[in-house]
Formats: structure tokens, sequence, C-alpha cells
């Protein structure tokens, strides 16, 4: 579905990307794990078109979404859950969830797909007309996840869900991250947790300053040694 | 809920029709040069300024202080426009007559009879006023919108001095009468069409802010980055609330040349942006509602009931060594001083008239919903 071919990003002189190529199968978990600074936000912000990338391609569908503004890729299908939430805190959950929506103009079918993150979120119904600054963290990532879903993607593209929340809560995101992929949105996973996030994925990504060096199945990288080793925390002894 | 939603919209009805069955009534009883009327005047043209102000500054999170400058357009534009023609030759003394020789409400009079023909002109003039600075906000929005937050509190505020200079010039003379005065133009003398005229472009930004892109500004307020991941074009959005709101300031503009019955450059200087920027955070930054209640206390207050402190005699104590020229201004000082201590948020902060039906404060309603 969404293929990265030798993509090249640069902020000023630092390169953060050189060179990725990775694809994301349709229907399938995709997750890209990766220390601080390995370029995975970057990668995320180049597909939605917020960051410009200074060569390769980013294809969906084999349309080229490079060079393309903002609402078309969006539009185009793919929806971004940003790091740290971004919820808009002084708006209601209802009108976060309705600013999700906001390039689609069939009405009904956007009050249907509030019933719908209403059914995968039962927490966000209850407090519909609360202000998003109001709720905690666990719910603002819901509110997030949710407001990325009213655009009804065919990719949706996660940053670090489990930034900041505890285990119990991350374990509930994650089992709705699963839920939101059996319904038939593939999901792009940025990770940190990378334990959490190569169980429930298909296909795996490692990225290190700026290029991939590991990929696989994700059962595959959780026993690969050199994962264990950088990213799950092995003791050697 | 369905019930409390019919209870507010009732009640919100109800507060309208009282409002304007008060003024009418003002008008019936009071003659037009009464204080009070004069107060309603001005303040619904505050309040409409204000409530544009607020859709900038409080609903988009543009921080503008180019207000004066909108009306200044907006208050030329109507003046110039309904002069009638014989009239001319006595206001354009200095200048051969003017450039412009025909009148609104005298070309609409010519068809659709005197009084309506009249009216009509006069409300095309002030549309005239609002398309005229809608154009000139594009214009120059195309490159200030690109600045943020105090920078283009500065550029904004530049322009409204420029264009204060400019309407000064002697060249531009034929048409704005250089700094010499615009006057003798038809104006409504009676408070209710202020009321009404104000009364329904402000629902119309309520309608707005209620919209889709009423949601899309609130967002880019919120938080821009995140607005622009869902989609939301900001330059086109910030421009097109850069337009609207500045549309009726010239609005607001046109009605504060009716209701003051003469146009220089002068009044519309930056203290006039302040005042309006003073209404909105005193009625609350974000509160269309706040707005509107903001402006007529202000009004009320500074050219009425404080009065006193200017002239001598107030609440009864004469102490004409203390009560002298300026020293309204000071207790007014004091008094804004408290206001900003004790409602950190505004009077109203970020609710609306129908929300004031909700008996629980927030905090409560907040922890109930847990």
């Amino acid at each position: 579905m969404l293929k990265i071919d030798n993509l090249h990003v640069a902020y000023g002189g630092i390169q953060a990307l050189r060179g990725i190529s990775l694809e994301v199968p349709d229907g399938k978990i995709v997750t890209l794990i990766g220390a601080n600074g390995a370029g995975k936000s970057t990668t995320l912000r180049t597909i939605t078109g917020l960051v410009k990338a200074a060569s390769g391609s980013v294809t969906l569908d084999g349309q080229e979404l490079l060079g393309q503004p903002i609402d078309k890729i969006v539009s185009a299908g793919i929806a971004m859950s940003p790091e740290g939430r971004r919820v808009f805190p002084d708006m209601t959950v209802l009108e976060n969830l309705k600013i999700g929506a906001y390039l689609r103009k069939d009405k009904a079918e956007i009050e249907k797909d509030i019933q719908w993150v209403y059914s995968l979120f039962p927490r966000l119904e209850e407090r519909s007309w609360q202000l998003a600054g109001t709720l905690s963290g666990g719910e603002q990532q819901m509110l997030a996840v949710g407001r990325a879903l009213m655009s009804r993607p065919k990719l949706m593209m996660l940053d670090e869900p489990s930034l900041g929340l505890a285990p119990l809560v991350v374990q509930d995101i994650f089992k709705i991250i699963r839920e939101i992929n059996r319904q038939g949105v593939t999901v792009l996973l940025i990770e940190q947790n990378a334990n959490m996030a190569l169980k429930i994925a298909d296909l795996a990504y490692v990225l290190e300053t700026g290029t991939i060096t590991m990929s696989g199945t994700g059962a595959e990288l959780l026993a690969d040694e050199r994962v264990k080793e950088a990213y799950l925390g092995k003791q050697n002894k | 809920m369905r019930d409390m939603k019919k209870t507010k919209m009732v009640f919100t009805a109800a507060v309208l029709v009282a409002i304007l069955a008060g003024c009418i009534a003002l008008d019936a009883t009071l003659p037009s040069y009464h204080i009070a009327i004069t107060v309603i005047k001005k303040a619904t043209v505050y309040a409409l300024v204000a409530v544009s102000m607020n859709l900038l500054n409080g609903f988009t999170g543009l921080f503008s202080l180019g207000q004066a400058g909108f009306m200044l357009l907006g208050a030329y534009a109507y003046g110039v426009l309904t002069i009638p023609v014989a009239k001319r030759e006595s206001v354009y003394q200095y200048f051969d007559g003017g450039a412009i020789h025909f009148s609104l409400p005298e070309i609409f009079a010519g068809f659709l009879g005197d009084t309506v023909g009249k009216t009509v002109g006069m409300l095309a003039a002030l549309l005239v006023g609002g398309l005229l600075a809608a154009l000139m906000a594009y214009l120059i929005g195309l490159p200030v919108l690109r600045l943020k937050s105090d920078y283009l509190a500065i550029a904004t505020l530049g322009f409204a001095e420029i264009l204060k200079a400019f309407f000064q010039w002697n060249k531009l003379g034929p048409i704005t009468n250089g700094s010499n005065l615009l006057k003798s133009y038809p104006y409504f003398e009676h408070a209710t069409p202020y009321v009404l005229i104000a009364g329904v472009l402000i629902a119309v930004i309520l309608l707005l802010i209620n919209s889709t892109y009423g949601r899309a500004f609130k967002a880019i307020r919120d938080d821009e980055v995140a607005a622009e991941a869902m989609g939301i074009n900001l330059a086109k959005h910030k421009r097109m609330a850069f337009v609207i709101s500045s549309f009726f300031a010239g609005v607001g503009g046109g009605m504060m040349a009716m209701y003051s019955g003469t146009i220089a450059a002068a009044p519309f200087k930056s203290a006039l942006t302040y005042e309006i920027l003073l209404i909105v955070v005193i009625g609350g930054i974000g509160s269309i509602t706040g707005s509107v209640i903001a402006s007529f206390l202000y009004i009320v207050s500074s050219e009425w009931l404080l009065r006193g402190l200017d002239s001598g005699t107030f609440l009864g104590i004469n102490a004409p060594s203390i009560f002298k020229n300026g020293f309204r201004m000071a207790v007014f000082s004091v008094i804004i001083m408290v206001i900003v201590l004790f409602f950190r948020k505004g009077i109203m902060g970020d609710r609306e008239l129908p929300d004031l039906l909700d008996k629980r404060p927030k905090k409560a309603k907040k922890e109930a919903a847990k």
C-alpha cells in the first residue's frame, strides 16, 4: 500500500534520513522502532507532508505523495496521531473528533464514524462534552487515535502512542490498535516501547541514525540478539 | 439533555427579545440626544468591533491590532458614499467640491422611494466599507500573516497608523477631504437600527464560529501543527479569519461614523484598538456574549456613570479640586485592574449567554462527569 523509496530528508545541513526504503503492505501492522533521534518521527512527518523531503519517493497505491499539499495527502487516506497526542485542549472531545473529519463532506457518514469511534473508546462518549485539555493522558491518547480515525484513513500512522502512559493503559491502547487493524485499517506504528510494538507487528523495521539497519517480521526481530541488546534491555552477563 | 437545550434556546430568545423591546421603548420615550440613546449607539458599535476582534484574537489565536485601521476604511467609505450631492460643495470646500459626484442613498431613493431608498443606500455604503476593509485585509494579509504573535501585532498596528496618515494626505483630498472633516451625511437617529444591524452581524459571526470553519479556527488557535496534520490549510484559514474579521470591523467603522456624525482620521488611533482589546479581555477571550456585555459596561461607565468624576460632582460629592479632567480615567484604570485581578478569564470566560443557565460552577460539573 505505502511504499517509501530511497527517501532523504535534511533539516538545514543535518541529514535526518539517509535514503530509507520500506514498505507497508495492505492490512498489516508495521512498526518502526529506534532510539531517540533515529529519524522515526521525521519519517512520519515527511509522509504527511509536514516536512519536505530532499529526494526519494513516497507512494500510496502507486500515487506519488511527495510534494503534495497536506490536505491532498489526508484526503488520499493517510491519518496521523502525532507524537505527544496534541489534542486541541480548549475544544470539547466531540469537537476534536469533528475536526478529524474536517476534509469530509458526508455528514451522515461522519455521524456514523463518531459512533464507531465511541464504540472503540466508550470513555470518549462519556466525556464528549468535556474539554480535551481536562482529560487524563490515556484518554487524550484515545482521543488522538479517535480523531485520526475520523478522516476514515486507509493508513493510520501512530507516533509513540505509549509515550508517558502507565503500562496498563498502554496495553489498552495496543489492544485497540489491533482491533482497528482487524477492522481493515493498515497501521504504521512508531515506538520506543519496542517490546510491545514488536509483539503486535506483522512487519518491523529498525531505524538507526537515518538508515534502516534491520527488518523482518515482528517475531523475528523480537528474537534477534542485536535487537534484544539494543532495544529490549537484555542483560549481557 | 434535550430539555436543557430547549430551555436554553427559549432563555436566549427571551433575553434577545427583551433587549430589542427595551431598546424600541427607549427610542419611543426618550429624545434621540438623550445620553441613554447615545450610550446604546456607541456601545453597539463597540460590541460589533469587539466581537470581530474576538473572532481573530480569541477564536483563531491571531494577535492582531489593526482594528482601528479597518474601522477607518469603513468610516471613510461610508462618509464618501453617502454625503448628499448638494452638500458636497460645502463639505469639500478646499477641494472644489471633491472628485465624487454621486451619493448612494440618493441613487437608491431614485427608484425605491425616499425612505426605503435612503435606508438601503446607507446600508449599501456600510457594506461597501466592510468589503473595502476585507479587500485591504486580504492584501496586507499576504505578507503579514506569515508573522506570529507579537510580530503580527506590531505589523498590523503599524499598518493602521500608516493608513491613518495616508488618509490625511492632501493629494487624496478630493476623496478623503484631507485632514478636514467629512460631515453632513445621513445617519440613523434612533438606537434601534444600530442594535438591529449589529445584532444581525454578530449573529452571523456566531453562526460562523459554530460552523466547520469555526472549528478549524479554534483548532489553529489550540495547536497549529496538529491542525495542519488534520489537513487544515493554515495559510488559507488564517487569511479567511483575518478578512472576515476586518469586514466586520469595516462595517463597525461605518456605524461609528453614523454615530459620531463627523469623520476624521484622527480618532482612529491605536488607542481605539486598545479600547477594543480591553473590552475583549474584560469580556472574556473566546466569548461573544462577554464582548457584548463588556462593551456596554465599558461605554456606560466611561461615557455616563463616571462622567461626574471629570466635571466636579460625583455621587453627590462636590469636590471640583479632585474631580477634574482626567480623574475619570484614573478611576477607570483602577476598576480595570480590579476586574483583571478577580476575573482572570474575563467576565464570561469562554461561556456564552445560554451557558448562564448551568447553575453548577464548572469545576463541580467536571467532577460530576468523572
